[in-house]
């Protein structure tokens, strides 16, 4: 594991990606729902390969961070750059297409296609042909299905997940859905993925073999990853930078070892303890 | 002053549009399906008021009441045979079953009481009202109409708000699942919800025939989509809403048929709606419903 | 290696070639059965409606089952196509001799008009969302119907005329009228026929399936099921919701112009909400995204009501009966069940007849 190192906007990413313009800076985001500020001064960076962690209680807005850099919400204060580019005004789809994908912690995949459908889905900006080519069958549309079908098998195969292709994504059961989530994202050729919870509903078993793949599938495809998660073996084990969320807040940011043992972050899971 | 004629028409037919919206839109906020069937139920109840007041020679008060409480069972004999079957079943099917439901009262009033066109009696007698020495005249049939919507208005109101079963109507339409949870009786609550709508359609079906009295067995259509339309633009699930939306689509359509266009009136009314609902999707009073993502 | 060629060809035949098969199967024995005179003048009158009310519910499903939003008007966009179709053939008749060349042309300009009274209606309404995108529909519907009631067109040597007011404001030297008002096209020139009808379907048929059959209509189909997830992978959701939407429109405007063509006149009246209503009845009943369904429920529905005529005045309240029925034995749990029990009674006799019938072969 690559050590942490300060960099100019207060935040920390591992060495080694140091001389990188990071993938993802937010600086000030902030969102307020009728008056009701739910996240807030919220400023991070993640550097190029980097797998980062976003903690904290239930209810600290951890999920509205995702939905701010993807832009399910738009945020109402600050902004996030991308690869070194503002995301201002982009919507979700420009967002992805700019390089973020995720996963979603109610687990929405497209229940009544198959499970290679949905990693095609996934694929979509990356086999381009006209409606009109598809309709006629015209030559590229056949190479570029046959393209967009080897490359589903080769990402379903990360999870060897090939056999199933076939199935209805609706009818998997639910860790396959989890996984089946993470190969449509990881179809789209994002530089950061996101993942809302991975290993929620796992057994510790399939929690391991998860974050074997996680960490595989940041050096096979060189990529950033930063995970929403609640199982703390999980979020201690792979992740080199940690942020602690609360009441919409960063209290604390750094590596495993020193989130363990900072006091703020304890109150906040477990309470003040009583003095005096 | 022809102004003010028009107006006062438009509420009165508005007033009718409405007590119609009613019956969707309460339908609606509850079991969550479009009852496409209650368009003809207005014109059964207009029917057997017509039988009871040609055939039996009743009073009109009678023929009313007489329309109300069939109304009242049909409504709840649909209800149990037709929708509460497919209570858990997708959207679409209950829609289609009500089209079904539709044709069927549609082709039983065409076997029962022939395709001819009857003519309404007179429910309401007196000469109306007379303002500014005669330059606006106000209807008894107007009057009336526009009496019976807010007495209707004001009732419903109370009744949803002081009532314990309307206080059950509002739990089972905010959340089916808990509302049960605490005990409320779901399946019952629903059938009182479609005992009121038809009891209302059948007033309605009276005041309709009584404004414009030909009566067929496609009486009930027409304005059955434009009160269902009317209850869209005033925000479907909402009853103040209905009552908003029925009487704008009534003046919106009396003003287009008198300064605009009599064969364009129908086209003018829907695009209101149109632009209405593209401005506001989900209608005057309806409320936003965010998807937790 | 045989049996696996057995399972390929069941699989195909389960799928969309299975689709063509029956249309074209279904088309050579009609054909036969009325070269051979037997099938009634009444049937033989509904075969080029059937074909039209087969590429309505084709499509409709493109709209209903493959994007997911409910269309309460999909009868206008058959207006449309019928009225610009017809227009069209007849404004060409001195021009182009060949009758099939005129519905042709007449095809394409209905579905041309049609696709974009889809845009109109499509960019606006898809922004909306469930029922009230299902309303919408609707009032375009009327409104299209209403303003058609009101239009006159003629044609003389000078060309097309219009008018919003009647059939003398036209100012015409001599010649023809199109349009006239409420009594809709009249005088047409029946140029439809059952092979055009037969030769529409198939077009439908490829538009559809291969449409759904490509990265367009996986786009399509992921946002019907998760329009949050489609758009977090990068998709355009407005475009692929008006890309279906128009697609539906377009074959719906070419079925209108086949329609009108078979009869001498035609009034916008025809297309009226319960068209819309009666194809989305074809829709559902033959399942939402089942293409098959889709056209064998249009043309039994189509043909239900001629065949009901013994029954006369009930006829429409059988079918009505039928449609309750059919709903509520598909969806209810009441209904299920006695699917099950049904089916397992039929199976235990198929299973009998089955095991009497190899008994015999050995």
């Amino acid at each position: 594991m690559s050590k942490l190192v300060p960099v100019p906007s207060k935040s920390m990413i591992p060495e080694r990606d140091l001389g990188k313009i990071p993938v993802l800076e937010t600086r000030h985001l902030g969102i307020e729902f009728g008056g009701l500020t739910a996240v807030s001064e919220f400023d991070m960076t993640i550097g190029r390969t980097e797998i980062a962690g976003l903690i904290g209680p239930n209810g600290a807005g951890k999920t509205t961070v995702f939905n701010l850099i993807t832009k399910v919400y738009q945020p109402t204060h600050g902004t996030t750059l991308l690869n070194g580019i503002d995301t201002y005004a982009m919507n979700t789809m420009q967002v992805n297409r700019a390089g973020i994908a995720r996963t979603f912690q109610n687990i929405r995949l497209f229940q009544k296609m198959s499970v290679e459908d949905n990693v095609k889905v996934g694929l979509h900006n990356q086999t381009p042909y006209t409606m009109a080519e598809g309709v006629l069958r015209m030559p590229r549309y056949w190479s570029k299905e046959r393209q967009a079908h080897e490359r589903a098998m080769e990402l379903l195969s990360l999870f060897h997940m090939e056999d199933m292709a076939d199935v209805p994504a609706g009818s998997l059961p639910y860790g396959a859905q989890r996984r089946l989530e993470i190969v449509r994202a990881l179809a789209t050729n994002p530089s950061l993925l996101l993942l809302d919870e991975p290993a929620a509903g796992m057994n510790p078993s399939e929690t391991a073999e998860l974050m074997e793949n996680i960490r595989h599938i940041r050096d096979t495809f060189q990529i950033a990853i930063m995970l929403i998660e609640h199982d703390m073996s999980l979020v201690m084990g792979i992740c080199e930078g940690i942020l602690v969320l609360n009441h919409g807040k960063i209290i604390a940011k750094g590596t495993p070892q020193q989130i363990q043992n900072d006091p703020v972050v304890i109150e906040a899971y477990l309470g003040k303890k009583k003095e005096g | 002053m022809t102004f003010l004629t028009y107006l006062i028409s438009g509420i009165s037919l508005g007033s009718v549009y409405a007590i119609i919206a009613l019956g969707y839109t309460m339908v609606y906020g509850i079991a969550k399906m479009l009852n496409f069937a209650h368009g003809d139920v207005i014109m059964v109840g207009a029917y057997i008021a017509y039988c009871v007041m040609s055939y039996l020679g009743l009073s009109p008060i009678v023929s009313v009441i007489a329309a109300m409480i069939v109304c009242t069972l049909l409504g709840i004999i649909i209800e149990r045979l037709a929708y509460k079957p497919l209570r858990s079943a997708a959207s679409l099917a209950v829609l289609i079953t009500a089209i079904g439901v539709s044709y069927f009262l549609q082709n039983s009033a065409l076997l029962i009481w022939g395709s001819a066109t009857k003519i309404f009696p007179t429910v309401v007698a007196g000469d109306g009202v007379s303002l500014f020495g005669g330059q606006v005249r106000i209807t008894a049939v107007a009057l009336t109409t526009i009496l019976t919507c807010v007495v209707i208005m004001i009732a419903l109101t109370m009744f949803i708000k002081m009532t314990k079963i309307g206080k059950a109507m509002r739990a089972v339409s905010e959340d089916k699942g808990a509302a049960q949870l605490m005990g409320i009786n779901v399946n019952g609550t629903i059938s009182v919800t479609f005992a009121i709508g038809s009891a209302l359609a059948a007033i309605a079906g009276v005041l309709l025939c009584s404004a414009y009295p030909n009566l067929m067995p496609t009486t009930g259509s027409l304005p059955g989509i434009k009160a269902f339309t009317a209850a869209v633009f005033g925000g479907i699930g909402s009853i103040p809403g209905a009552m908003l939306g029925g009487i704008l689509l009534g003046i919106i359509e009396i003003f287009a048929k008198a300064y605009i266009s009599t064969q364009l009136s129908d086209a003018i009314v829907f695009a209101v709606l149109i632009i209405v609902l593209l401005v506001k999707p989900t209608g005057l009073l309806g409320k936003q419903i965010h998807e937790k993502v | 290696m045989k049996k696996f060629n057995k399972q390929n060809l069941i699989k195909a035949l389960k799928g969309n070639a299975g689709t063509y098969l029956l249309v074209i199967a279904a088309y050579i024995i009609l054909q036969l059965m009325s070269a051979g005179d037997m099938i009634s003048s009444s049937l033989e009158g509904q075969l080029v409606p059937i074909c039209a009310y087969v590429v309505m519910a084709i499509s409709l499903n493109l709209t209903v089952g493959v994007l997911g939003e409910l269309s309460l008007g999909h009868a206008s966009f058959m207006s449309v196509g019928a009225f610009t179709g017809v227009i069209t053939a007849m404004s060409l008749s001195g021009v182009i001799p060949m009758g099939g060349v005129r519905l042709l042309l007449a095809m394409i300009v209905g579905a041309i008009f049609a696709a974009i009274f889809g845009v109109i209606v499509g960019v606006p309404v898809l922004r909306l969302r469930g029922d009230y995108l299902a309303i919408v529909t609707l009032a375009f519907g009327e409104i299209i119907k209403n303003i058609i009631n009101c239009l006159y067109v003629g044609i003389d040597a000078n060309g097309l005329h219009l008018s919003v007011t009647d059939a003398e404001s036209l100012n015409m030297d001599g010649g023809t009228v199109i349009l006239n008002g409420p009594m809709g096209a009249v005088g047409i020139n029946k140029l439809s026929g059952f092979t055009a009808g037969f030769l529409l379907v198939i077009v439908c048929l490829v538009v559809v399936l291969n449409f759904v059959n490509s990265r367009s209509g996986r786009a399509v189909m992921a946002i019907r099921d998760n329009v949050i997830a489609a758009e977090s992978v990068g998709i355009n959701v407005t475009r692929y919701r008006l890309m279906a939407f128009v697609t539906s429109a377009a074959l719906a405007g070419a079925a209108g112009a086949l329609y009108a063509m078979n009869y001498s006149t035609v009034s916008a009246a025809k297309f009226n909400f319960n068209t819309s209503i009666l194809v989305l009845v074809f829709v559902v009943l033959g399942g939402l995204g089942n293409i098959r369904g889709s056209i064998i429920a249009a043309a039994a529905l189509t043909i239900l009501p001629e065949l009901l005529r013994e029954f006369s005045d009930y006829r429409m309240l059988v079918y009505a009966i039928v449609l309750i029925v059919v709903m509520l034995m598909a969806n209810s749990a009441g209904g299920k069940r006695i699917q099950l029990w049904l089916g397992d009674k039929f199976r235990a006799l198929f299973g009998k007849f089955a095991k009497r019938n190899t008994a015999k072969g050995e």
